[in-house]
Parts: structure tokens; sequence; C-alpha cells
């Protein structure tokens, strides 16, 4: 059993991991700046899953908040906008607790 | 690397919101897919890595359920279920009940 390792109101960025294969990372997000909301629970992995294992020990999935401003340069919408997604915690580098951010 | 099938927030067109009745061929792909996952044949993430690595020249040309027709097929031959000798042999001899 994976700990979770982050907490809600932590400033985290996504890993630009090289992977090939099946991720649920999608590429507009990676090398982005967040925080995170909540932790879903642990799930199996499914990068190892795809490939027949079994994805276990399940692994800590997140609920992340980014800015829309931070995520599209022509943005036109509120600066208060955001967007949730869910991340796994392998593709999470924590940056800190979020105090004086 | 961007995926083939990654496509969140690169330009495109208006969205087609109209939907259309699934003709026979893709309720019985959605059929085939479903038995096959319940079976345990494959997983939902193996099906996933299978179509997001189809040839670009056949995930681009086909639809939908054509690409999971193409993904059931590579996975069958992949888990040694069908062998593709097999596949074709089945393709030449026509439809079912022909």
């Amino acid at each position: 059993m994976t700990e979770p390792g982050l907490r809600p109101g932590m400033r985290v960025r996504v890993r630009e991991r090289p992977v090939e294969g099946h991720v649920r990372t999608p590429f507009y997000i990676r090398g982005r700046l967040g925080r995170v909301e909540r932790l879903h629970g642990r799930f199996p992995d499914p990068e190892r899953r795809a490939y027949g294992g079994s994805g276990l020990p399940p692994v800590p999935l997140y609920l992340v908040r980014f800015r829309q401003a931070d995520l599209w340069p022509d943005y036109a919408g509120g600066a208060a906008d955001s967007l949730l997604i869910d991340l796994y915690e392998h593709w999470l580098e924590p940056l800190g607790d979020g105090h004086g951010a | 690397m961007r995926a083939m099938h990654d496509l969140g927030g690169l330009p495109a067109g208006p969205i087609e919101r109209e939907g259309h009745d699934p003709s026979l061929a893709e309720r019985r792909v959605d059929a085939l897919m479903s038995l096959l996952m319940a079976r345990g044949v494959f997983n939902v993430d193996e099906m996933r890595r299978t179509i997001e690595a189809l040839p670009r020249e056949i995930y681009e040309r086909h639809d939908y359920y054509e690409r999971w027709l193409h993904t059931i097929e590579r996975l069958l031959v992949e888990k040694g279920v069908l062998t593709r000798a097999e596949i074709e042999a089945r393709l030449a001899a026509g439809p079912a009940g022909a």
C-alpha cells in the first residue's frame, strides 16, 4: 500500500515524464503548477495495467486545481476560473505546503 | 511527446453536437468489446494502450468503432486467442451465413 504523500493545499508541479504507452495525464497539463484539492483514494495503476499487470499496489489519485489563465496563453475568461483534473501521485512533484505562495 | 489521441488544447473546428443512431455493426463491436472485458480477456487500460498505439494512418482514417475493431483484433492476437492467419482466413471465407 502506497501512503499518500501529498495533502490538500500543497503546491505541485506536474512532472514531464518521458513515458511511452498508456498514461492518464494529458499533454496540456504537463509541467504546469497547481494545488492539491483533495485525495480521491488509491487505485490500481493504469500505466501498469495497460501491459497486463495488476497495477498493484494501488497508487494515490488526487484532484488538482489549476488556474485556467496558467494553462492557456490566450484565455479570455475570468481570472478566478480554474480547472480540476485527476492526477496520480507519481505525476506530481511537491513544491511546498502552500503557505506564503 | 504528445500522443496522437491527446488533442486537449489544440486548435479544432466546431463540435458536431448531433448524435446518430449506431449501426448494427457498431452495436456488435460495442457488444464484443463489453464481453471480452467482462470475460477478463483484456482490461480497459490494455484497450486504451492498444488504441493509442494504432498506426497513425489507421487511427486517422477510421471512425470510433472501426478503431475499436482494430483494437480488438490486435489484442486477441496479442493474447493468443486468435492468430492473424485465423482472422485472415475467416475474412476470406465471407460473411457468416452467406
